[in-house]
């Protein structure tokens, strides 16, 4: 399916969050930003819900402090008990470093994969980009255009607010 | 928005913009390596070669090939482990332990120090995996069914807490280093020209585009990341210091070894990162991003860890003598006078003394003076443990098997070849991969004394009231933020 979008090339991060809160109070829809890098303040100018990979991070640590409390206690108190050191079988405080660490093992993994696969972030051949600049020191906002779509009233809007150059690109995605 | 004091030193010098900050530090992945690089590289392989050698005769002969004794069955092997684990701990925390209070100077060096951290942690594992003499059978220390061998692993075992510390540490830090690494990627990718690197690097960049809501998801999971790292880097030293702290060893059953480990896993590792940046900066031409600042202010860290270790030694000797415990008070003045004084004096001279000179400020400031210092550090913090390990054992508790430890050409050739290991990695990655995190510096850009309002023409403190961002949003705007990718 190809998309054309109008593009609002922005040189300043500071124009650009202004810029984004003007758009989207003259109730022009942003189809998305690209930075080359975070800009605080950009979630609450675009209106991103706060992420809840912290939620997912806490459940994901819990599941491991609890495969690790288990994995233990079974395997040294019940599958195959012996007395090591004089301890007894389910000696727990000799267990709070690897629990520790599996708490943290799986927290880490789990969040990341989660971000990576919410993100649709995975290796690819080819990377086609709307602007290979906004990696580099140039800020895009890309507007989605239909056949409805005013481009003079939207360039209009971009270079009002700062962008110093609008450009329309086509962008096939499959 | 940000205020910074105008009489902070600038952490960016040279007016740089964003365009140049993509241009310094993509020169040297986009340039033909240079005739240095190449030099370098093949003293590195060389080293390696030395360790690959070294390596098929512990495998083919045996642990034999190594100094070991019946009284001293640790030597170079786990103090070069505790060694490379503890240089590796200066990265995370750089790259977590900063982050999280937010230190904005680490920003250009955070990616160096986290490669050498993992570069580091390899560089470790390989120690405990040669002395278990078959590294194929490695996997026996996870926790597989006896049918593997007859029974569970003890989890009451530090050397087992260790094997879950270490590969934690490794897996953590890797993915850390990673996910800060997709943004950078994504910029060489898309000024790549060639056809090979154009592919490589839309593989490596997981196809980043640095979308907002991307941006935002990135940053809440440095954040976690960095907040899970830091009690991490903590507990991996910790546990490493188990390995001696639960034994019934002289010398090593002490209660203070968790922190102590800690500080001299630090002390050692800014070392390791002071001598690795101040070569940097100067091949790949980065004094504008690694300035002096940067080096006064790791100077400092040094000083103050390696002043923690001062006290930690002293407090050591104090205990000893404090607990009446015979067999500890000897481990002690044998320690200091014993036949192996001169690796005390070694370890006391370059790790006591030496981070005081820090406290001038001609010292901190000084490039040649703070490479050696770096260097003598290293050197220091080696010796440490191996005056802890075998200071400990040669000497035990029946005199007729006191011994004195010597170190086997193999020995030596699995240490320095680990050095060619680990400095091999290093080359690759500075030449391959973007060894300053751009979009990371770039958002301090502006807030640095030096650039200041100037930059783009553009006055950000003009805009006055627009910092209070979504007020200018009517409540009825539409919610337009679209789920795709």
């Amino acid at each position: 399916m190809t998309k054309r979008f109008a593009l609002g090339i922005f040189e300043d991060e500071d124009v650009l969050l202004h810029a984004v809160e003007n758009i989207r109070a003259a109730g022009v829809k942003i189809y998305e930003v690209f930075t080359p890098f975070p800009i605080h303040g950009m979630d609450d100018a675009l209106g991103i819900e706060r992420s809840r990979l912290p939620i997912a991070a806490f459940f994901y640590g819990m599941t491991g402090l609890a495969f690790a409390l288990w994995m233990q206690i079974y395997m040294l108190g019940f599958d195959w008990p012996m007395i090591i050191g004089g301890k007894p079988h389910i000696a727990l405080p000799a267990f709070i470093p690897v629990s520790f660490e599996l708490t943290v093992f799986f927290c880490c993994h789990g969040m990341v994969i989660t971000f990576y696969t919410i993100s649709g972030l995975y290796p690819r051949w080819r990377t086609p980009v709307l602007d290979v600049r906004s990696t580099d020191d140039k800020f895009v906002v890309a507007i989605e255009l239909n056949e409805k779509s005013d481009l003079n009233g939207l360039t209009k809007l971009l270079r009002e607010n700062g962008a110093s150059e609008v450009n329309e690109k086509e962008m096939t995605k499959n | 928005m940000q205020h910074v004091s105008a009489v902070r030193e600038p952490l960016v010098t040279g007016g740089k913009t964003y365009h140049d900050v993509t241009q310094d530090v993509c020169r040297q992945v986009e340039a033909k390596p240079n005739i240095r690089w190449m030099a370098a590289l093949s003293v590195a392989l060389f080293f390696l070669g030395i360790f690959l050698y070294s390596v098929y005769r512990t495998l083919w002969y045996g642990i034999g090939e190594w100094g070991l004794n019946k009284t001293v069955g640790w030597a170079w092997d786990i103090t070069n482990f505790v060694w490379w684990v503890g240089i590796g701990h200066a990265g995370t925390l750089i790259s977590a332990v900063l982050l999280l209070f937010r230190q904005k100077w680490r920003s250009s060096i955070n990616r160096a120090a986290e490669a050498m951290t993992i570069f580091a942690v390899i560089c470790a594992a390989m120690f405990p995996v040669l002395h278990m003499g078959r590294p194929w059978l490695a996997y026996w220390v996870f926790p597989f069914q006896n049918t593997f061998g007859s029974l569970w692993v003890n989890f009451n075992s530090p050397l087992l807490w260790d094997v879950f510390a270490i590969s934690t540490y490794f897996t953590v830090s890797l993915v850390f280093w990673y996910t800060g690494l997709v943004p950078d990627f994504a910029t060489i990718r898309d000024r790549a020209k060639g056809p090979i690197a154009k592919v490589a690097y839309s593989l490596l960049s997981f196809g980043w585009t640095g979308s907002a809501k991307h941006w935002s998801r990135y940053e809440t999971v440095s954040l976690i990341l960095a907040g899970v790292s830091t009690p991490l880097v903590l507990s991996v030293h910790t546990i490493v210091s188990m390995d001696f702290a639960t034994s019934v060893v002289p010398g090593w059953h002490t209660t203070i070894f968790p922190p102590y480990f800690v500080a001299g896993a630090i002390f050692s590792g800014f070392a390791m990162v002071l001598t690795l940046m101040l070569i940097t900066r100067v091949v790949f031409k980065l004094e504008d991003y690694i300035t002096l600042e940067h080096i006064a202010l790791m100077n400092k860290i040094m000083m103050i860890t390696g002043s923690i270790v001062g006290v930690a030694y002293i407090t050591e000797f104090f205990i000893a003598w404090y607990s009446q415990v015979e067999f500890e008070q000897y481990a002690f003045i044998n320690r200091a006078t014993g036949p192996y004084w001169w690796a005390y004096a070694a370890m006391m001279t370059c790790n006591v003394i030496t981070p005081q000179l820090v406290w001038i400020r001609k010292v901190r400031y000084s490039i040649p003076l703070t490479f050696i210092l770096s260097i003598i550090v290293n050197i220091g913090m080696w010796f440490e443990r191996f005056v802890i390990i075998v200071t400990s054992l040669h000497r035990d508790y029946l005199p007729s098997s006191w011994v004195m430890f010597s170190p086997t050409i193999i020995d030596i050739g699995i240490y320095v070849g680990t050095l060619g290991l680990f400095f091999t990695l290093f080359l690759l990655f500075a030449k391959f991969f973007p060894v300053i995190n751009m979009a990371e510096v770039k958002t301090i850009l502006k807030y640095t004394v030096d650039n200041g309002p100037t930059y783009t023409g553009v006055d950000p403190h003009a805009n006055h009231g627009h910092q209070t961002t979504t007020h200018g949003v009517p409540a009825n705007a539409p919610v337009n933020y679209n789920k795709h990718d």
